[in-house]
């Protein structure tokens, strides 16, 4: 723009710039209001609740008697982190954790392998893995309970076939602590599995096929070509995959409670939860339970995403 | 059918980013106009805001003299063909055809449309594939029903946003002539985008050419080739593109890496004051002069000979020299314009396919100065641009156009009903 | 990559037992489901004597006022937090794909947030909350905190798959002249429609799948199957209740695995739809 006209000419511009930033406030308002209501709903129905349980865990409250509540300020957690209850409940909570990821980790991408080349029953196997993924937890849980339990099950029966009598067909598995947890974690790696595979499996298929083919040309054997080409190319998803997992098996609730009910020290941080809430009615402990929960969920996603770089805004569940 | 006006049309995104700046052009009636310049010259926003998808700062566009600025593309009557065709994928190639009519609540009848798609499949060579999902055509076959959505309804204007570039080159060449003979046949006012020039030069009545948002002509083919206004368009226009040799500035006469070219009274004027000027030879302007008898005042030379390429119709030779340091920057600058790979110093010849230059030999060639275009380095201005005959050369285009636009509509008249 | 026959025949063979790992706790459960009790516990995994006692049992019998409620309560409670999530899901992410409008990117995170969050912790306050308000026991008492899992999931889905639609296809619709409704009904509808039906398969999965809140926030009235599940008794006192437990699983498992084989494509695409970046 030439000086000389500048006076008559920017009327025009901002005139026009008036009109783009109106249509960009209009597009900014349409957004909100057709993305406000989901947002507050989801905030509503989460953030009210944990901010009301951060207060309820200040108090000793029972449900039963709720005239002598009173309040303890940080004496629920004073408690619980002196309580070996809570600390078997952690370690499980890890252990079972810890197992299941890797187990999946490993027997996941085994599967999503074999789904990503597999060739003759491959619609089949595709739904079939999906199949464990849609079905109930607790149907999940049930049919191992069934499978595993002295009275009802079989599995029993073929281990003393397959030792030749060896092993003891009326073994209780749910009679003591590390068998019992081996049938939780075995039902929960069966349950979750195929989510795994699914998500490795995406993963799978970004890479490109010719640079397989490139490493296989450049003389690279089977395991050369997993660990030195596709693994490093899947990381995102795998970490992605491992997250999700990892912040799901923490939470894990309805194997134990179908299986065992927290007994022979199988308890979990939900099951225990669950227990100082529902049936011992303490809401002030069990809302303190669910504090402590919270942020350790909270803590792991953090050190995912800061640790690791997992990229969420890049990924989608 | 409409003219189409762009009075200083400029485009700020938020970021601040200026896409296009201030340009202006007059599209007549019936007029085919491309839009070329390499990638992120601003010609597909230019485009985008013509048709309404994307706001324009400032300036007016003007359709048939009224300002649409405002409107929004569906009150804007323009239809456009995408780069990727922008299918609908859920619709069969007829319902997709039909697309615009039907919008048109109870304004078309059902007999109506099957007669305009029909037309327009016929035309298009689409009658055998009306009940397809795009999903299951080919790429022509796509672009093909991409343009059958555009001359369906009686649109002002068609638009085209690069529609060939996902083509293979046989393909290309075919969609061309085939996008040339619909344009003459409906003479409707057409706006092209394209980065490939032989599209710009075969189709265009017109065409505009820009850098960094910026016009920088805006010429029939004819005159873009053969009276570039600057070092930019001379060096996009033509393929192979033109040469540019470094020339010192002698006492009557411009001293060239080969050779030393004499000059006159009038050009001396011209160069006034400048040391060193950049040289523009299109390759074909270079001949053997071993089988071939010099024009009268030709310019003689030797050099050897570093690449041949024999293409059977044509021979180009490769000649590498020397370039002058006080022109690399200026030139290394106009390849960065040119999405050029860092230029080689070398010049290219088109010779005849008949010649005898071999690789690593030394042969001798010549050139009309008069055909030698003259750059200055500073701002890369032809100083050698011939107005006169820049306005002939236009004229002269305008009255082709007008008269194959007659001819196009006599045939249609002609044609039975 | 084409496969050689040797390796097609090979990855075949590694198939089959991968195929059987999944399939073999299935097969159990519908193996109890036949049982008769006599031979309940003879431990064969396939059953030698088959009757259908169980499922009358659960579906007219003694254990049929227990199972029957709960299969309605399920149904209403999960159709109806799909439905919700759905339609708010789908305004929501549409905004997110389409519109430039601050704030979207945070949508997201919290919604990815909001899907990690350990459903036991909504529980205690939750219960505490409904208790004093009424709604504990109650189908709106379930539909509500089952948003929590829902609404996140069908954000994230759903936006992914509207991030898929091209652009160009609705600019295309308004240079053909299509007012906004226009583009949105003939071009936006058909292309979002699989999406959006995908979304509300996942949803009612999630939903369906839920046992926290449906033990912790029902007793009697609204419960679900799972809480149910878990619940039942057998036909007498001393019976165990494994056989009707076994048939009701059966009944609650047909229709997803059903689900699962005519729509597995579309699921699998869901659940992965950019978890990977593409």
């Amino acid at each position: 723009m030439s000086t000389a006209t500048a006076p008559a000419e920017t009327k025009t511009p901002s005139k026009d710039k008036a009109l783009l930033s109106n249509r960009a406030k209009a597009e900014r308002r349409l957004g909100w209001k057709l993305a406000g209501p989901a947002f507050i709903v989801m905030v509503a129905v989460t953030a009210w609740p944990i901010l009301q349980a951060i207060w309820l865990s200040f108090f000793r409250y029972r449900l039963t008697d709720p005239d002598a509540r009173e309040f303890v300020f940080l004496g629920n957690y004073s408690v619980i982190f002196t309580d070996p209850v809570f600390y078997q409940a952690l370690r499980n909570t890890l252990l079972i954790t810890v197992v299941t990821v890797a187990v999946e980790l490993v027997l996941g991408f085994a599967i999503a392998m074999l789904m990503h080349r597999v060739v003759l029953p491959r619609r089949t196997l595709r739904t079939i893995v999906l199949i464990p993924y849609s079905i109930i937890t607790v149907v999940s849980a049930f049919a191992w309970l069934y499978s595993f339990r002295t009275d009802t099950g079989y599995v029993n029966h073929w281990l003393n076939t397959i030792t030749f009598g060896a092993w003891d067909s009326a073994f209780d598995w749910f009679g003591s602590w590390a068998p019992a947890m081996s049938v939780i974690m075995v039902s929960e790696i069966w349950k979750t599995t195929p989510f795994m595979s699914l998500l490795l499996l995406a993963g799978l298929a970004q890479i490109d096929g010719a640079m397989e083919e490139a490493a296989k040309v450049d003389g690279a054997t089977f395991w050369q070509r997993l660990f030195k080409v596709i693994l490093p190319n899947m990381k995102a998803a795998i970490m992605v995959a491992v997250l999700f997992r990892t912040l799901d098996a923490f939470r894990i609730f309805d194997n134990v409670f179908i299986m065992t009910r927290g007994a022979n020290d199988t308890e979990t941080l939900s099951t225990l939860a669950y227990k100082q809430t529902i049936d011992r009615v303490e809401i002030g402990m069990g809302s303190a339970l669910s504090v402590v929960l919270f942020l350790m969920v909270f803590a792991i996603a953090l050190i995912f995403i800061k640790g690791f770089n997992v990229d969420l805004a890049g990924s989608r569940k | 059918m409409s003219q189409i006006q762009l009075k200083e049309i400029s485009k700020v995104y938020a970021d601040g980013y200026e896409a296009v700046k201030k340009v202006s052009m007059d599209i007549a009636d019936g007029e085919f106009m491309i839009l070329v310049g390499p990638s992120g010259c601003g010609k597909s926003t230019l485009l985008r805001m013509i048709v309404g998808l994307e706001d324009i700062t400032s300036g007016d566009l003007m359709i048939d003299g009224k300002r649409v600025n405002e409107l929004a593309p569906r009150e804007r009557n323009l239809s456009m063909v995408f780069q990727n065709y922008a299918l609908y994928p859920h619709l069969s190639v007829y319902e997709n055809i039909a697309f615009p009519l039907r919008l048109n609540k109870g304004g078309i009848s059902d007999e109506e449309v099957k007669k305009r798609v029909g037309d327009a499949a016929e035309m298009l060579e689409l009658n055998d594939h009306l009940e397809r999902k795009p999903a299951n055509l080919s790429g022509g076959q796509r672009q093909r029903v991409a343009m059958g959505r555009a001359i369906v309804r009686d649109a002002d204007a068609f638009l085209f946003d690069e529609p060939l570039s996902n083509l293979d080159a046989k393909l290309r060449g075919q969609m061309r002539t085939e996008i040339a003979r619909m344009q003459r046949r409906l003479g409707v006012t057409t706006v092209y985008v394209t980065h490939d020039q032989t599209e710009a030069m075969t189709l265009g009545d017109r065409v505009t050419v820009l850098k960094k948002g910026v016009v920088q002509q805006i010429a029939s083919p004819r005159e873009l080739y053969e009276q570039p206004v600057n070092l930019f368009v001379a060096g996009f226009i033509g393929s192979p593109p033109m040469n540019f040799l470094p020339a010192r500035v002698e006492d009557r006469s411009l001293r060239l890496p080969f050779c030393e070219v004499p000059f006159g009274e009038e050009f001396a004027d011209k160069v006034k004051g400048k040391d060193l000027v950049i040289v523009g030879l299109r390759p074909e302007f270079v001949k053997d002069a071993e089988i071939q008898d010099p024009v009268p005042g030709a310019v003689e030379f030797e050099a050897d000979v570093d690449v041949t390429e024999w293409l059977g119709n044509e021979l180009y030779a490769y000649i590498p020299f020397e370039s002058d340091e006080a022109v690399r920057a200026k030139l290394d600058e106009l390849d960065r314009d040119l999405d050029g790979e860092g230029m080689r110093t070398q010049m290219v010849v088109n010779l005849e396919a008949r010649s005898r230059v071999r690789e690593g030999e030394r042969a001798r060639f010549f050139f009309d100065p008069k055909l030698m275009h003259v750059f200055d380095p500073e701002n890369g201005d032809n100083l050698t641009r011939n107005e006169e005959e820049a306005k002939r050369i236009a004229a002269e285009s305008e009255e082709d156009r007008k008269r194959a636009l007659e001819r196009a509509k006599r045939k249609e008249a002609e044609a039975p009903a | 990559m084409d496969a050689t026959p040797k390796q097609k025949w090979s990855l075949f063979a590694v198939s089959i037992p991968v195929m059987l790992w999944t399939l073999i706790p299935l097969f159990w459960i519908f193996s109890l489901a036949v049982k008769p009790s006599s031979i309940q516990a003879d431990g064969k995994y396939v059953p030698r004597e088959i009757t259908w006692d169980n499922f009358r049992l659960i579906l007219t019998g003694g254990a049929s006022d227990l199972f029957l409620p709960a299969l309605r309560n399920s149904i209403i409670v999960c159709l109806l937090a799909t439905l919700i999530s759905v339609v708010l899901a789908m305004f929501c992410a549409y905004a997110i794909a389409r519109l430039d409008f601050p704030g979207k990117k945070m949508i997201l995170l919290v919604a990815l947030g909001v899907s990690f969050f350990p459903v036991i912790s909504l529980v205690t306050p939750l219960f505490d909350l409904w208790r004093n308000i009424g709604l504990f026991d109650t189908i709106p008492g379930l539909v509500i905190p089952y948003l929590s899992l829902t609404l996140p999931l069908s954000i994230w889905v759903l936006s992914a798959f509207f991030q898929q639609i091209p652009w160009e296809m609705e600019q295309a619709a308004q240079v053909d002249g299509a007012t906004s409704w226009q583009a949105f009904r003939k071009v936006i509808v058909p292309l979002a429609a699989p999406g959006v039906f995908t979304t509300a398969i996942i949803t009612f999965f999630t939903a369906w799948n839920d046992f926290v809140f449906a033990i912790s926030l029902t007793s009697d009235n609204a419960r679900t199957v799972p809480a149910a599940l878990a619940f039942f008794t057998g036909a007498s006192q001393f019976e165990q209740p494994t056989g009707a437990i076994s048939a009701a699983a059966v009944i609650v498992t047909i229709p997803v695995v059903i689900l699962v084989l005519i729509f597995q494509k579309r699921i699998v695409a869901g659940l992965t739809s950019g978890a990977v970046k593409g």
